[in-house]
């Protein structure tokens, strides 16, 4: 079926994006906003969050109350989340309520209350899920190794710390709001079953007139490397383990994002195999690729029992250098299918579609078709694979451990 | 979209919902078979034989098998339940073919002792992990006090003991017995050749077992119970409590459902308004869990050890006030509108269908399309959630609560 991508950039810096598709009866929308942690001041860690929680508690001429009960009569599906460089605002819904929904969404990112008296009620909702994923062992082991690998401003997590919640005031939440909700650098991309001029006529009225301020620059991120533990009473030893290779954004990402594929993609995967099927080590290992601030990294998970995590570790770090002895072409080709299928399934969801559209325009300033996706799938091949991996070898490791005992990468690993 | 049915003969029902329009193809084999059905000293045979089902068959090797899910390019999965296994894979439909031999290759595995035996530490490795994750654990033993005597009371992964304890030779008996077709169906949906996957299960399922397996259903009694877990280093309570609730077949479980949404739905609720919203839980949330013989309400509070007392009173008070007092037009039109909704986006997916069709086939051997499932929703009155309100929840609740040891 022909893709249909739309684009407008509107006057103030804000980026409209659609992809018609017409065989669903849903529309879906994400809506990103330049107000990730990474732009929190310091001390404040968890203001971020705070401010999405509080822009949620009334905008427009609706209160708190209000405001969700008509949500909820639609039948929005809704959800919001923070990362290092954005807030986002996600919603799925019967195609005929998009209108008033964004509606809705204009009010919350120009006219919220962010009312003074709810923010104890926020900060209090902010500190009950930090405690909850505190208990949370492989969430834990991800947030130490963000902010071991990427020190300050990018190590925030969104949960924020005991201390930056606590010394959030009103004026906080409204300065962060002020400086961080504004249409430069904002994405708000739509897909299902609508009308791309309608729609383009509606935001132009809702957030054409949005008025700008100037984006921030941020700093350099330098990446920080070695081994870190905590202490978590638990059965098993939690590991996440992260390494240098190409971001997002780089010419030769699907080369990056293949390897990782070959690594961790599926049942026959050789992380899954030689970790989980051979030696019964694990339940849950994977690896995935993540970018940020123009970094790439690979991030690989395992979680075993403490006694066999020095030889999990081991296995792990062999099964990824084993990328340097090449790849089958067997493996290529499950690869590739994966890849492809998975492009077709894309197409049956609107909230799937919308999110990646956001995310590709994000990273590349542009939305990769299907067939040009294909087309870079289909190019891949053994030798290039091979290749790449032996310019962007493996390096600058960072491990984490969370669990009751400490885990060092072995000697020479750190930056190898 | 269309819904075809087939069986003839000792074959498996078949059950496709067809779509010429769909972009995939998911296919599944529904086993009516879960933790219910296993012998006390057999807990968790159901579970780690789902696992076992992929370590290879007559004409595969464990290998083989995940490289040709791979190369079907397969979202797949399988998963085990108290009243159920399920295998899916969801794939392009020119791979129809393929992924049927493959899944119902699957559904006679070879079961090697060597491939039990590092399996067994996988399964071990996965009550681990949970049992790192609180309020894993509580659930279970809340499950347990409540079904007492009753086989819904076997946890799904079994214990550390039971798995260390189980032989080959105990599964592959419980497989024989259970894995037959009289206890099996095939789900489809999505574009699919309806013809073409008729004729190859049948070809394919031909000579397997078509003996009875029925499963004792059991009114269970009405029990409830305390129980305190401590543990090292927790955070937060945990509190679990679980009510009477309704069976999958009940006709009260529309009612049931929408008053779970009204009291704890995670958003616009009775307990979201009181707990989330002004911070004083992190989750507050009540939901039906339906079987053939009965079901229940479990309820789920997670907040700061020291707020738990006043919170439950909280929780018990709303509750009270439901089955007491009833709830408003209002809230039923919103509860009502936001499950709408989801069925309708739910729906969307050929793979999510697959589940509609599978679940509701193993409950009823039978399936209500989404139009009439709406009609039942919206002929819920006020009236009705206050009576199921008042025939579940006005009963005292088993409670068991995760505390930090120190």
């Amino acid at each position: 079926m022909n893709q249909q991508l739309r684009h407008r950039q509107f006057a103030n810096g804000l980026v409209l994006l659609g992809e018609h598709m017409p065989w669903l009866r849903s529309a879906a929308f994400t809506f990103m906003l330049p107000a990730g942690t990474c732009y929190e001041p310091t001390g404040f860690d968890g203001l971020a969050g705070v401010t999405c929680e509080m822009a949620q508690r009334g905008c427009g001429r609706l209160d708190s109350r209000a405001y969700l009960e008509e949500l909820d009569y639609l039948g929005i599906e809704r959800g919001s989340s923070i990362t290092t460089s954005h807030v986002s605002f996600s919603c799925a819904m019967p195609s005929a309520v998009l209108p008033r929904a964004l509606e809705l969404y204009a009010d919350l990112v120009r006219r919220p209350h962010l009312p003074g008296k709810q923010l104890e009620d926020a900060r209090q909702l902010a500190f009950q899920e930090m405690r909850a994923l505190e208990d949370e062992p492989t969430h834990r082991c991800f947030s130490e190794l963000k902010r071991f690998r990427f020190p300050i401003p990018y190590g925030r997590t969104a949960q924020g710390t005991r201390e930056g919640l606590a010394a959030i005031r009103i004026a906080h939440v409204r300065d962060f709001f002020q400086n961080s909700y504004h249409p430069s650098g904002s994405i708000l991309a739509i897909a299902g079953d609508f009308d791309w001029d309608d729609v383009c006529l509606q935001v132009e009225k809702l957030l054409g007139d949005w008025p700008d301020l100037k984006s921030k620059s941020m700093p350099a991120l330098v990446a920080c490397y070695g081994s870190r533990h905590t202490d978590h009473a638990s059965n098993q030893t939690h590991l996440a383990l992260a390494y240098d290779c190409v971001p997002y954004e780089s010419a030769e990402y699907y080369q990056a994002r293949a390897l990782v594929g070959v690594l961790s993609d599926g049942m026959s995967s050789r992380l899954f195999t030689e970790v989980r099927e051979k030696r019964g080590l694990v339940y849950s290992v994977f690896a995935t690729c993540f970018s940020l601030a123009g970094q790439g990294s690979v991030l690989c998970y395992a979680g075993t029992t403490t006694n066999r995590a020095e030889e999990t570790l081991q296995v792990l770090l062999e099964t990824v250098r084993s990328l340097g002895d090449g790849v089958t072409e067997d493996e290529l080709d499950r690869l590739k299918v994966r890849i492809k299928s998975s492009l077709v399934m894309e197409q049956e969801s609107s909230a799937a579609r919308s999110n990646q559209i956001a995310s590709d325009w994000y990273h590349l300033g542009r939305v990769p078709t299907r067939t040009e996706v294909c087309k870079e799938i289909d190019a891949l091949t053994c030798d290039s694979l091979l290749k790449h991996f032996h310019q962007h070898a493996p390096k600058n490791f960072s491990l984490v451990t969370v669990g009751s005992q400490p885990l060092e990468l072995p000697s020479g690993t750190v930056d190898s | 979209m269309e819904l075809l049915t087939h069986r003839s003969g000792s074959g498996p029902q078949i059950i496709a919902s067809c779509d010429s329009e769909a972009f995939t193809t998911s296919i599944g084999w529904f086993v009516a078979t879960g933790a219910r059905d296993e012998k006390a000293s057999l807990a968790g045979v159901s579970h780690f034989l789902e696992h076992m089902v992929f370590k290879g068959t007559a004409r595969r090797t464990a290998e083989q098998v995940n490289r040709e899910l791979d190369h079907l390019g397969a979202q797949s999965n399988a998963c085990t339940s108290e009243d159920a296994t399920i295998f899916y894979a969801s794939v392009l439909p020119e791979c129809q073919d393929r992924a049927v031999d493959l899944l119902t290759d699957l559904m006679r595995p070879s079961l090697e002792p060597d491939d039990f035996e590092t399996e067994r530490q996988v399964i071990l490795e996965e009550i681990a992990m949970y049992d790192d994750q609180p309020p894993y654990g509580a659930f279970e033993r809340a499950m347990e006090l409540f079904f007492a005597g009753h086989p819904l009371a076997t946890r799904v992964l079994g214990t550390a003991e039971t798995v260390s304890e189980l032989t080959v030779d105990d599964m592959r008996q419980y497989h024989a017995q259970r894995y037959s077709l009289d206890n099996m169906f095939m789900v489809a949906s999505g574009q699919i050749n309806f013809d073409g996957l008729v004729e190859q299960v049948e070809a394919l399922t031909q000579g397997w077992s078509a003996k009875p397996a029925p499963r004792k259903l059991i009114v269970p009694g009405y029990h409830y119970a305390d129980d305190v877990i401590a543990r090292d280093a927790t955070h937060q309570q945990y509190i679990i409590k679980i009510w009477p609730g309704a069976s999958a077949n009940d006709p009260e479980r529309y009612a049931l459902r929408l008053m779970c949404s009204i009291i704890a739905d995670d958003s616009g609720s009775r307990l979201f308004w009181e707990l989330i919203d002004t911070g004083q839980a992190e989750t507050a949330s009540l939901y039906p869990q339906m079987f053939d013989d009965c079901g229940c309400v479990v309820g789920y509070l997670c907040c700061a050890p020291e707020d738990a007392e006043k919170n439950t009173d909280i929780m018990m008070r709303v509750i009270r006030e439901v089955s007491e007092k009833g709830v408003t037009e209002r809230e039923l039109d919103l509860a009502r509108n936001k499950i709408v909704a989801s069925l309708i986006l739910s729906d969307e997916r050929p793979s999510n269908r697959l589940f509609a069709i599978g679940e509701s086939w193993l409950s009823r051997r039978h399936y209500e399309p989404l139009d009439v499932i709406l009609k039942r929703f919206a002929a819920v009155s006020v009236d009705d959630i206050q009576q199921v309100a008042k025939r579940t929840l006005s009963k005292q609740p088993t409670t068991v609560t995760v505390v930090n040891e120190e």
